[in-house]
């Protein structure tokens, strides 16, 4: 294939600056559009992920209740309690359950202090298995173990907040610190992406909690992973350990205030379903937009082709076949689309980067961005639409018959 | 070089037909210089376009330079158009953007020539109808002699067998039509066929033979002696 169609194509866009332009620009603002949409889309996305990153997605969490049906004799209103033996039960008898962990509240913030220094902290306790759930990172020494458990050791997890403000970022493993009056070895320090507040927990274990803070063996919330389970088996995790709890504490398994249980899997593939809506119906707003585009390049195309009926005549007398004409319309439609088309998307690419680098991260927008699938699909939709925009014009070139364009005037 | 035999064509308006060439003869032998004439509504510029292979017909045959033009498809038409046929227009049909060398080279665009060869020839063209210093210029900066110079070169520069010349002279004074009968006089000398439709018995004259045409048929076909 020669150059001389682009020489051509170079000519009559020289010929119509103005209506290349304005052509030019709905295609470059549908396509700047749709990267926009979608690079907030998935800025939205990522708040909205970066929110569940704290927890482990495919947890459980069981909350105890106050009964709200009477049952085999008993009144309503009894408080559940939950006891080390419901969590041995659970992790027995409920299928799937890969992590588990109990928490015995110590409510109220706790002062510590280090060798003069003092602050005051949230302590929490739990099994070995919390550490999965909260997605908790070990960065030095160790978590909470079975035999801190066995021995009600007297031992703490600090988090990085403790670290700085306690030690002052010397190496606190193997030290002491006196937490409301009982000194803790540090075993651990660990960090956590929940943000300031995860990170300025000390975690002692449960045992320890209960015989130091007259808990005995009561647990106040237990939670356990799931494996991969599906949102169905995650259901059925439920429904299974509210059996358990109902048979083991004599309640009504259908009483919707004996036991509270927060289903992740549920929630996490809630979000996931919401977000694949989202940008289902964000990639239905830009089309649309690019479509309004498409029709006005193909508008404004049909127009150019009605003005230029007699050239287009005078070259089909000369021997320009009809596929030399189609050709020569589609290229332009392709040219000006493309060109314009992808001015937008860089336009787009670079307002995106503009926004990641100005706008502080938060839970509801943080990194906006557009993957390489976004840009392949934005460039797809290009193409397909340059192409539908040249058609209908290319086709009436196609039909321009000399005889009647050479007969016109002008 | 051109046969006709029997041809007819009708266009139908609605429930109207009209029937514009009723049983028409032509032959025009190689190298011949023939004129068509006939009043508005004859049926000459319906057979000219027929010729040109702009238009077709309902039955009977065409042949042009022993090729049967019948029911060709459009890119067929555009290619025997481009090999055999140069066309000029009582309005020069000359594309207003581009230079006279780049209406000359136009057709040749459509078989493929390379640019240099294109830019050669155009030029060579240019030079055979006296306006080679007038090759980067546009229609707009030329008068109607000139345009119609630059028409004929472009109608020859793919070296057709025919030149079909529909009104040449219509848009120009008499002086001017006369430099242009002269040019084609010679390109027919070069052994061209040329069939040029006109009202102007002047023109007319000047060819060697005339063939008037009414209500589609051909009425009267002479020699000029």
């Amino acid at each position: 294939m020669s150059i001389d169609p682009l020489v051509e194509l170079y000519e009559t866009l020289r010929t119509s600056k103005l209506r290349t332009a304005v052509t030019a620009f709905s295609v470059a603002w549908g396509i700047f559009m749709l990267v926009i949409l979608l690079g907030a889309g998935s800025g939205i996305e990522n708040g909205a992920e970066h929110e569940f990153r704290d927890d482990a997605t495919n947890s459980l969490w069981v909350y105890r209740g106050t009964t709200s049906l009477p049952f085999e004799g008993h009144k309503i209103g009894r408080n559940v309690q939950l006891t080390d033996d419901d969590y041995d039960a659970i992790q027995r008898n409920v299928t799937g359950v890969e992590h588990i962990t109990g928490r015995f509240y110590l409510s109220g913030q706790f002062t510590v202090s280090y060798k003069g220094t003092v602050s005051s902290f949230d302590v929490r306790s739990c099994h070995p298995g919390h550490q999965f759930i909260e997605n908790t990172i070990i960065t030095s020494g160790r978590f909470i173990n079975d035999l801190d458990l066995r021995d009600h050791r007297k031992v703490a997890v600090i988090g990085p907040v403790a670290v700085d403000r306690l030690f002052h970022k010397a190496d606190p493993i193997g030290e002491w610190i006196d937490v409301h009056g009982t000194m803790y070895r540090v075993v651990g320090v660990f960090d956590d992406v929940g943000g300031e507040e995860e990170q300025s927990k000390i975690y002692i274990p449960i045992t320890t909690a209960q015989m130091a803070y007259g808990g005995a063996s009561q647990i106040h919330q237990i939670m356990f992973t799931i494996g991969d389970a599906t949102v169905a088996e995650s259901e059925s995790a439920v429904l299974e350990t509210k059996r358990l709890l109902a048979g083991r504490h004599h309640f009504n398994p259908a009483d919707k205030r004996a036991l509270f249980i927060r289903n992740n899997v549920d929630d996490f593939q809630r979000i996931v379903a919401l977000f694949a809506r989202i940008r289902a119906f964000i990639w239905i707003v830009g089309l649309g937009t690019i479509v309004a585009g498409i029709v006005g390049v193909s508008n404004i195309m049909l127009i150019s082709v009605r003005e230029r009926t007699k050239e287009i005549g005078i070259r089909k007398a000369l021997g320009a076949t009809p596929l030399r004409i189609i050709t020569q319309i589609l290229m332009e439609s392709f040219v000006v689309t493309g060109t314009a088309g992808y001015l937008g998307l860089v336009a787009g690419l670079g307002a995106l980067e503009l926004v990641r680098a100005k706008v502080p991260p938060s839970d509801f927008f943080r990194d906006p961005e557009a993957s390489f699938g976004v840009v392949v699909s934005a460039t797809l939709v290009l193409v397909v639409s340059s192409l539908l925009a040249g058609y209908f014009p290319a086709r009436l070139a196609a039909r321009v018959n000399p005889i009647v364009a050479l007969r016109a005037e002008g | 070089m051109i046969r006709v035999e029997k041809l007819n064509k009708s266009y139908h308006l609605g429930h109207h037909s009209l029937h514009v060439l009723r049983d028409v003869d032509l032959f025009v032998g190689e190298g011949e210089l023939v004129a068509i004439m006939g009043s508005s509504g004859s049926g000459k510029s319906t057979l000219l376009n027929i010729l040109g292979i702009l238009d077709d017909y309902d039955s009977g045959a065409y042949t042009l330079a022993d090729t049967l033009i019948r029911d060709l498809s459009e890119r067929k038409a555009a290619i025997y158009r481009n090999q055999l046929i140069g066309f000029v227009f009582q309005s020069f049909n000359l594309l207003s953007f581009k230079t006279a060398a780049e209406n000359v080279a136009l057709p040749l665009i459509y078989q493929g020539v390379s640019r240099k060869k294109r830019d050669a020839l155009a030029l060579e063209y240019l030079d055979r109808v006296g306006l080679a210093d007038w090759a980067m210029h546009l229609p707009s900066e030329m008068s109607g002699g000139q345009k119609q110079r630059v028409a004929i070169a472009r109608a020859l520069v793919t070296k057709p067998r025919v030149l079909l010349a529909d009104e040449p002279t219509g848009a120009l004074d008499s002086k001017t039509s006369d430099q242009i009968m002269d040019l084609l006089t010679e390109v027919n000398g070069d052994g061209v066929t040329v069939v040029v439709v006109t009202h102007e018995p002047d023109v007319a004259a000047r060819t060697h033979r005339t063939i008037r045409v009414k209500d589609g048929i051909i009425e009267h076909d002479e020699g000029h002696p």
